[in-house]
């Protein structure tokens, strides 16, 4: 019997039939549990949110058909080799961004396109604020400022997690290794489907009451808010499980699937960037998601870990979350510098400088990163005798951020740079993190801390050092690998412009935000002392500036990617990694036959392959 | 090999896909899986060790009894036997003896499903609950987590089971099987933690 175009739809795997799983499931958990409540089980609203929430998560996963090689190899079936391999999808074929498609480079599109699109929801979110920030007293509502303020965070830091790690780095570390997928395929394409639903929860919480809490979430406030606080909560986790999976696949991936001659230290630098990210993710990731689940228990079904009344402790939920949130902050920035130093070699036509010490600062900081987590805590009240070992790792952290910068700088080096979008976006990158970096000093110090603590100088400082380093590098790397994602070639003098808008922009936003902080601005508050009311005005206008210069990016991006084919060469940049030797955009499982890698990855300027390999810095090998 | 490659550190080659490969990156991916785990009951063992240490007395108040060691013990006994008996299944599928590969196999799943239903007889019967103070909220949480982890567990090993009794499991083929083993005996691991911390120490 045929079936009808749309009944076929609902009944194939895909989007159709998620949407109608997802809200099948909501209706199925929610209903549940109202049902239960109207029996005369104690059922308050957050059952019937957490239980509804499970069900769409675990709905439209079944409907995008998540679950469907895995539950037939379960009831003890032998999977249909065919179909397992045109999960894969059909190269041109948009539909199977829709679907649940196990080609790495079509997740990697997958979380690049949402960490944009989140990315310009949260901007959106942050013009709200600085409307609100533009004049003193209160314009809106103090309420909803700070529901704006947290959904901003949440969204904006989850754009920090994913869009590198998840966009570029899913689209090139197979490639880069020089394999033809991920080590577990289907496993990535679950990564990427856990996200819309938590995303949705995040993005419709206002509607829930949305949650005043900041992306932090402490106790007690968040014990108390509302539904809003809750669905956050939930989505933290799911979003948490989603980057764990993908951690183990990159880091399987990368240590045992590598190209026949690509032994660790001839991995191009980016590789080696995500792989201590992944190593991050997979340490620290389940702390906060068993920190978050304690506090939906302490909501939900009356536990006590964070409430002082049953013998719980407060101050153990900061402890629990900073030691995730501070590697967080390295899984964000690690792989935006782990793009910049991939781009600097190929546009200053010099090998990566001091290759192996860039690659241990990357594994020191990733070590550094699990010790530093209480310097977040100076004010909160922890134990005194703890201030100062955290100050002293804390500015240890700075030596080897310091040696990636060295990396950078030494490579530009009586380099013949090609001043090329992405190269601008490197500058801009040197520029903005070490203004990032030396304003941590100030908060690293216990004394400067207590001061300008929760004021405008920490959020014009990490807004540096995440733009700085994540965004920065989000956007360096968009461009430059942009050719290669979509076999076309960007307009380079709205790059060009995108880029000076965008900086200058950025720098008036936030450079004068510190002199707000240092002048007694408070963060996360709707209103401010009247006589900063000028600044905060610029301020505000420069804000304005930011979002029209990323309608620029949006607008190049998207006219260059549905504008005709114009002939490209497959390697524009003339670089030298494995991405490259593939046709752009590389077909479907990268290679015909498997490379056999001979050298480093950055032999610009010595002699050619043919030649005995020669080390970076020039070097004669013994 | 010549080189028909102008842009990159490689040249063209070939190699085949090998399923001692595929496996050896299961076996990596679930000791990776595992590392994760180990750190979500570490956070909870922080917790509890927090909240106990800043409690004069253990239970506070001194109104709660803990529980008695006869039961749990008992369960410790059982979980480490199914630990045992699983890595007989191991053994006896490498040496290609279906037969003791599914009575081991049998064993376990009857091993494991007795603990759980201790486990749950304890609650039902211990005189506090999940809302009496940190006490009980620790106590359910960990043992709670660390029960769900067995019935995740019993429910892979009956599906490998379920598989190997199809003939889907062979000494060239054991994977899964060895994968599930490997989460077995860390759901092991953690009880022995949550025995000698929640309940004897």
């Amino acid at each position: 019997m045929m079936r009808s175009a749309p009944v076929q739809a609902v009944w194939r795997p895909g989007f159709t039939r998620a949407i109608v799983g997802g809200a099948l499931g909501f209706a199925i958990g929610g209903g549940a549990m109202a049902v239960l409540g109207v029996l005369g089980v104690g059922v308050k609203p957050g059952h019937i949110l957490g239980v509804g929430y499970l069900g769409t998560l675990f709905g439209f996963l079944l409907g995008i058909g998540a679950f469907r090689f895995w539950l037939t190899w379960m009831i003890g079936r032998e999977i249909d080799a065919d179909e397992e391999h045109e999960s894969h999808g059909k190269a041109g074929d948009w539909k199977r961004y829709f679907r649940f498609t196990t080609d790495h480079k079509v997740i990697g599109v997958q979380y690049l396109v949402t960490a944009f699109l989140l990315f310009f929801t949260a901007g959106m979110a942050a013009m709200f604020m600085r409307f609100e920030l533009a004049q003193p007293g209160v314009a809106t509502d103090k309420d909803l400022y700070n529901i704006i303020m947290s959904t901003h965070g949440a969204m904006m830091i989850t754009v920090a997690l994913i869009s590198v790690i998840g966009g570029l780095g899913n689209y090139l570390v197979p490639i880069m290794v020089g394999t033809r997928d991920m080590a577990f395929p289907k496993a990535n394409a679950l990564s990427y489907w856990l996200l819309p639903i938590p995303l949705l929860f995040v993005a419709i919480n206002p509607l829930l009451g949305g949650f005043d809490s900041g992306w932090t979430a402490y106790p007690p406030l968040s014990q108390q808010a509302n539904l809003g606080q809750q669905a956050y909560l939930m989505a933290f986790v799911t979003i948490g499980a989603s980057s764990i999976l993908s951690a183990v696949n990159f880091l399987v991936t990368v240590f045992r699937m590598r190209a026949p001659g690509m032994s660790l230290m001839r991995m191009p630098i980016f590789v080696w960037a995500l792989t201590v990210t992944a190593t991050l993710v997979l340490i620290a990731t389940s702390v906060v998601a068993g920190a978050m689940t304690m506090l939906l228990f302490d909501r939900l079904i009356g536990t006590s870990f964070f409430r002082v009344k049953g013998g719980g402790d407060v101050i153990l939920f900061q402890h629990l979350f900073w030691f995730y949130s501070h590697p967080a902050v390295y899984i964000m920035a690690v792989p935006g510098l782990g793009a910049i130093l991939e781009i600097v070699p190929v546009f200053a036509r010099k090998p990566l400088f001091a290759y192996p010490l860039a690659v241990f600062s990357f594994i020191a900081i990733g070590v550094l990163s699990f010790m530093v987590w209480a310097h977040h805590m100076f004010v909160s009240g922890m134990a005194t005798f703890f201030h100062i070992p955290i100050m002293f790792t804390t500015e240890l952290i700075s030596v080897p951020t310091g040696l990636v910068f060295f990396s950078a700088i030494g490579t530009l080096w009586m380099g013949r740079i090609r001043f090329k979008v992405p190269m601008l976006w490197v500058y801009g990158f040197l520029w903005a993190f070490v203004i990032g970096g030396i304003t941590g000093v100030f908060l690293a110090d216990v004394p400067t801390d207590i001061t300008l603590s929760d004021s405008y100088f920490v959020v014009a400082h990490f807004h540096y050092t995440i733009i700085g380093s994540t965004i920065y590098g989000l956007f360096a790397g968009t461009y430059f690998w942009f050719p290669k994602i979509t076999g076309r070639m960007y307009s380079e003098r709205l790059g060009r412009l995108h880029f000076w808008w965008f900086t200058i922009a950025f720098n008036l936003t936030f450079l004068p935000m510190f002199w707000l902080g240092i002048q007694g601005m408070r963060r996360r508050v709707a209103d401010y002392p009247a006589d900063l009311g000028g600044v905060n005005l610029f301020v505000s206008i420069m804000a304005v500036n930011i979002a029209l210069s990323v309608a620029v990016f949006a607008f190049n991006m998207i006219r260059s990617w549905r504008g005709k084919r114009v002939a490209m060469a497959d390697n524009p940049w003339d670089a030298q990694t494995l991405e490259w030797i593939c046709t752009s955009p590389p077909p479907i499982e990268n290679f015909a036959h498997i490379p056999t890698v001979t050298s480093a990855p950055y032999e610009y300027g010595t002699p050619p392959m043919s030649a005995p390999p020669v080390p970076a810095g020039g070097r004669p090998q013994p | 090999m010549t080189s028909d490659v102008t842009a990159s550190h490689g040249t063209l080659g070939h190699v085949e896909e090998d399923p001692a490969e595929a496996r050896d990156r299961m076996l990596l991916g679930v000791k990776l899986g595992i590392v994760s785990e180990v750190m979500l009951f570490g956070a909870l063992f922080a917790a509890y060790f927090v909240v106990r240490s800043e409690s004069p007395d253990w239970p506070p108040g001194g109104e709660l009894e803990r529980p008695e060691l006869l039961l749990p013990g008992l369960n410790t006994l059982l979980l480490v036997s199914s630990s045992v008996t699983m890595q007989l299944a191991i053994w006896a599928t490498r040496a290609s003896d279906r037969a003791r590969m599914m009575r081991w196999l049998y064993s376990t799943i009857v091993l494991g499903g007795i603990f759980l239903l201790i486990q749950m007889y304890e609650f039902a019967t211990n005189g506090f609950g999940l809302a009496d103070g940190v006490f009980g909220s620790t106590f359910y949480t960990l043992t709670g987590f660390h029960g769900a982890h067995v019935l995740v567990g019993l429910l892979l090993i009956a599906i490998v089971t379920n598989r190997a009794r199809r003939g889907y499991v062979s000494a060239d083929r054991e994977t899964a099987l060895e994968s599930v083993s490997y989460y077995w005996h860390f759901v092991d691991v953690v009880w022995l933690f949550l025995f000698s911390t929640l309940y004897v120490l």
